[in-house]
């Protein structure tokens, strides 16, 4: 067994196992925590496969940004959960056939297909030998898929400008700012001339 | 080239068939929490990345990886929405069981 060939293993059982314990686990903190593992995890996969872009990018994303907001959720709605398990195994059993269907199948087509010999020389990108992985996924972004690229910056502006509309809350009795309404003032119900009488004051 | 290190295309593919598999049934086990439901749809889209992942090395194909790239994006958008959509939703009615997600009356 090669270096590599332990590795993947390592990997992909401690991922698999993870993810079992993602959707099996009884407290959603755990399964948040179950999930960063299998994350980080399957970014070791991706470091053997030579996607050491993707592999990095995948913790700064999921580790860093997607799972904890999902532990921020967790641990900011105030739910239940112990009562949202009852009636677990309700559906066990048509989500073990359906599971098992789609994991046959799914193994028939990875153990029966066979890739045409010339496939490798029609490569719609080739990756280019001699430079490292994150050069070579730049050079690409920024000139062969630069409007994808924007679109995925447009995708991600429109992700948060969404959830900050969705969840923005405008409590009543806090005074604000409107910027509209002080420059908009007039003098007329700005100032007040008064006359004052000399020697008397106000 | 994926063959230089041992690694088949073959091991890839189960791997990211049972996280695809377990994400499915993860669906099936946990009807009542969004949460954990969203979660397996983060495994789910983490399989199939893994299967564009492992084709762009075995075919060394960088296109690969930019698809990868995007569904990453995408995965995130999916989640801050869904996210925001779930506290919006406990915010009004106090719960976030699917089976009261029911005002739409489908």
């Amino acid at each position: 067994m090669t270096l590599p060939l332990f590795f993947f293993y390592v990997f992909s059982v401690i991922a698999v196992a993870s993810a079992l314990m993602v959707i099996a686990s009884r407290n959603p903190v755990h399964s948040v925590l179950f999930l960063i593992l299998t994350f980080v995890n399957a970014s070791g996969l991706f470091m053997l496969a030579g996607a050491e872009f993707l592999a990095l990018i995948l913790i700064v994303v999921y580790v860093g940004a997607v799972a904890v907001l999902f532990l921020f959720v967790t641990m900011m709605l105030d739910v239940d959960f112990a009562e949202m398990r009852s009636g677990l195994l309700q559906y066990a059993p048509i989500g073990i056939v359906v599971g098992a269907i789609i994991l046959l199948e799914l193994l028939l087509v990875a153990g029966s297909f066979a890739l045409a010999p010339e496939v490798t020389a029609i490569a719609m990108v080739p990756a280019p030998d001699g430079i490292e992985n994150t050069r070579a996924l730049g050079q690409l972004l920024y000139t062969r898929y630069v409007f994808l690229f924007q679109g995925a910056g447009a995708v991600l502006l429109v992700a948060m400008i969404g959830a900050i509309v969705l969840t923005l809350r405008h409590k009543t009795g806090v005074k604000r700012q409107d910027v509209f309404h002080q420059t908009g003032r007039s003098r007329a119900e700005g100032v007040e001339l008064v006359k004052v009488k000399s020697g008397q004051g106000l | 080239m994926l063959a230089a290190t041992g690694i088949g295309l073959g091991h890839y593919l189960a791997v990211a068939a049972i996280l695809f598999t377990i994400g499915v049934f993860g669906i099936f086990l946990n009807r009542k929490n969004i949460i954990v439901i969203l979660m397996s749809v983060e495994l789910i889209l983490l399989a199939v990345n893994i299967n564009l992942v492992a084709f762009s090395a075995e075919l060394g194909d960088l296109a690969g990886q930019v698809f990868a790239l995007m569904i990453l994006t995408v995965a995130a958008a999916e989640a801050a929405i869904g996210l925001a959509i779930l506290v919006i939703f406990y915010r009004n009615r106090g719960t976030i069981a699917v089976e009261d997600v029911n005002s739409l009356k489908g």
